[in-house]
């Protein structure tokens, strides 16, 4: 009896415990903060509502090197993950992730094609871009005139690394977008992009964390600053700010989704993007926080308000630049030593 | 016997702390300082190739048993994912490197056809070229001295001769002059400030003593980020300063302030000061009044006695508050980066931007020997003046 007993018990916990590990519910990993309070209140919890199916979140950081090791662990506990444009090439050619079977999640078209990677979906659309106090500067200034402070006069804001910094000197001396990496590739064009920012050099204040560009508009302590489009809307949005945004010639990344190698959760995680991929859906995330949708159709029947923020918006992305990874990663310790030895000088 | 018992005594009462700054303070320092003269993310991906490339003659392409061997560690560490570290280390020697390795490695995984040689040769042509090699072989050596050369704005050209940088790509040598420079700055422009302010508290009544003493010390005990935030308000554009003297009719119109090197001097001196006076002032307390009653009463005048009398005895305490300032004032690294201009950044600032920005950490950790062994240098150097000082006002 007693040993019946007993194997009954053991038959249950067994049968309990391989359950609980095939039946894990889809953890979803995000950057945590006000943008996934946002995806919960668009995304998950109607996932949720409409399919039955449970979510578990998690939020991270970022970083390769964690993805690694979740990748390298063994048992899975990461299904889909929110990745930096970076960690999707990196992980990509390190096999880390699943490779996207587009027909289960309406096919590559249904995107922009800037969305679609041999590994990940892309999420979000956001820019860096000239941004400016409409009430102290009444013009719609471009990168031509952030350099030229004869016509307006004051300091100038951008991020203090070689990152984003050449392109917009290539942009304001003229150079196309479709020919600004091609022309990075060459001696002559880094030449080039050092010469036009050595024009400007003393009126530059450099800033590093997202949250100053704003903060020195506000307090005039600039007169033009490269930020986030996000934080630029923020401000508009929560202090009654009036500040101006400059899609033109702006660069662009997107974070993309993707399934976690060995994820036991596949079907669930291509459930949920092709949730994820409804254009109506994908607007109404932009009421609460800017980033751009995109599905194709994302921005279709938005108010002129969220049009005028909304970085997929077709007028908008349309004359933005997307920021090439791949030359970065080759080309970044070279020209990062440089920039920082004309820094100094 | 008992003496031998004390000494055991005192041995087992220090072990927790030995044990403790060994392990979270000498063992982790030893590990990043150790990064500075190795390299370990080659050698892990690629032991064999390196091992086969020892006896290349660095002026052919090397010979079928390298490629052979790099064909098969290019797939093993793509699976085992060493192969990131080892293509970013290279990419730092070569630029574009990581991409023909990541390349390389993505085609082989697919299988390799005919013979090992052809097959890397078909994936990416930069194999083909000489270079490729010698990066691959200098990023392989231990001990090595790429980082501390490139801490130096130096490097080892093919033929293994040294040679300075580029014009263009030189930077540690006028960082270096500039951390000292600064470092020297504040430390003479705390002695300025600090010796009469020491002084006075010395002489001062009781009652303003007490004012004085905490005066000094109230920003010993704000956080570091605090007071350099605050300066951020003061010093701003539209801040508290500017409107004072617009207001005052001083200038027509805001003065930058913010972001300068003046800016960066006055928030590093306020927080220093308390080094400076604190010593000062517990080597000046010390020093008999009577001495100078009695210079005075064998006819020395006012300055006869502040220089021959007072002076003399209060160099130890210059010695160690104008060493503690300037040490620290070398390792300073939030104040520059959050009130400084961009030619205004210290040591400090390039290692947090090596090991954390492009995440190259044997330059960071060269740099880091840089800051060390010049800090060493400086405190043995200094330990010699105090000691003669000390010797002199006894």
């Amino acid at each position: 009896m007693m040993r019946q007993t007993l194997a009954l018990v053991a038959a249950a916990v067994t049968s309990a415990l391989s359950s609980a590990s095939t039946a894990r519910d889809l953890t979803i990993v995000s950057w945590g903060g006000a943008y996934q309070d946002a995806q919960r209140q668009v995304y998950f919890q109607p996932f949720t509502q409409a399919t039955g199916i449970r979510i578990v979140e998690d939020s991270w950081d970022g970083g390769i090197g964690v993805l690694r090791t979740r990748a390298g662990a063994g048992n899975q506990t990461w299904d889909l993950v929110q990745v930096e444009s970076e960690e999707l090439l990196l992980g990509c050619d390190e096999g880390l992730f699943e490779k996207i079977d587009w027909q289960r999640i309406g096919g590559k078209d249904h995107y922009i094609p800037q969305a679609v990677h041999e590994c990940g979906v892309g999420a979000i659309l956001y820019n860096v871009v000239l941004a400016w106090d409409r009430n102290r500067l009444q013009a719609t200034p471009t990168w031509s005139d952030f350099f030229d402070v004869h016509r307006f006069p004051g300091k100038r804001g951008l991020r203090r690394g070689v990152k984003l910094t050449l392109e917009i000197a290539l942009l304001a001396d003229g150079v196309p977008r479709d020919q600004v990496y091609a022309l990075l590739r060459t001696e002559a064009g880094v030449e080039r992009a050092f010469r036009k920012l050595d024009t400007i050099k003393p009126h530059i204040v450099w800033w590093q964390a997202g949250a100053q560009p704003p903060q020195m508009l506000g307090a005039g302590e600039v007169t033009m600053t490269t930020a986030y489009n996000g934080r630029i809307t923020n401000a508009n949005r929560a202090e009654g700010r009036n500040f101006g945004i400059q899609w033109r010639d702006s660069l662009f990344t997107i974070d993309s989704w993707v399934i976690m190698k060995g994820s036991p959760n596949r079907d669930a995680a291509y459930r949920f993007l092709d949730f994820a991929k409804d254009p109506l859906r994908q607007a109404s995330l932009l009421a609460l926080i800017p980033y751009g949708g995109t599905a194709r159709g994302a921005n279709e029947g938005l108010s002129a308000d969220l049009l005028a923020v909304s970085p997929s918006n077709p007028e908008n992305l349309n004359v933005s630049l997307m920021i090439d990874d791949v030359f970065w990663m080759d080309h970044l310790d070279r020209l990062s030593q440089r920039f920082n030895a004309w820094l100094a000088r | 016997m008992g003496r031998e018992r004390v000494k055991l005594e005192a041995a087992l009462l220090l072990a927790p702390l030995l044990l403790f700054i060994a392990t979270s303070f000498v063992a982790p320092i030893a590990a990043m300082l150790w990064r500075g003269v190795s390299d370990m993310e080659v050698p892990r991906a690629f032991p064999r190739t390196l091992a086969a490339l020892a006896d290349w003659d660095g002026r052919n392409l090397p010979g079928d048993q390298v490629f052979a061997a790099l064909a098969d560690e290019l797939v093993a560490a793509r699976a085992a994912g060493t192969l990131n570290a080892a293509a970013g280390r290279l990419n730092s020697d070569t630029p574009g490197l990581r991409t023909v390795v990541f390349t390389t490695a993505r085609r082989l995984a697919r299988g390799v056809e005919g013979s090992p040689r052809a097959a890397i040769l078909a994936a990416d042509p930069a194999w083909g070229e000489v270079e490729t090699w010698g990066a691959l072989r200098r990023a392989g050596a231990t001990p090595t001295d790429t980082h501390l050369l490139a801490a130096l704005d130096l490097r080892r050209s093919a033929d293994g001769t040294i040679t300075s940088v580029p014009e263009e790509q030189r930077v540690f040598r006028a960082v270096a002059l500039r951390t000292v420079w600064i470092g020297l700055l504040v430390t003479l422009l705390c002695l300025v400030l600090g010796y009469p302010l020491a002084a006075a508290l010395v002489f001062v009544p009781r009652r303003l003593f007490g004012l004085l003493l905490f005066a000094v010390l109230l920003p010993f005990w704000t956080s570091l980020i605090v007071r350099t935030a605050a300066w951020m308000v003061l010093l701003a554009r539209e801040g508290i300063i500017n409107q004072a003297f617009l207001a005052l009719g001083l200038v027509v119109e805001p003065v930058q302030m913010l972001f300068t090197r003046t800016a960066v001097l006055v928030a590093m001196v306020h927080i220093l000061l308390p080094f400076m006076v604190l010593p000062l002032y517990a080597v000046m307390r010390q020093i008999p009044r009577a001495q100078l009653r009695a210079a005075a009463s064998l006819g020395a005048g006012p300055v006869a006695q502040l220089v021959r009398v007072w002076l003399p005895q209060t160099l130890p305490g210059v010695g160690a508050g104008a060493l503690m300032v300037f040490i620290q004032a070398i390792g300073f690294y939030v104040t520059p980066a959050l009130i400084g201009g961009g030619a205004d950044q210290m040591l400090p600032y390039f290692i947090g931007f090596y090991a954390t920005q492009t995440v190259n950490w044997g330059l960071a950790a060269a740099l880091s020997i840089l800051l060390l062994v010049g800090t060493l240098l400086i405190l043995a150097l200094f330990g010699r003046f105090l000691s003669l000082a000390q010797f002199r006002a006894a």
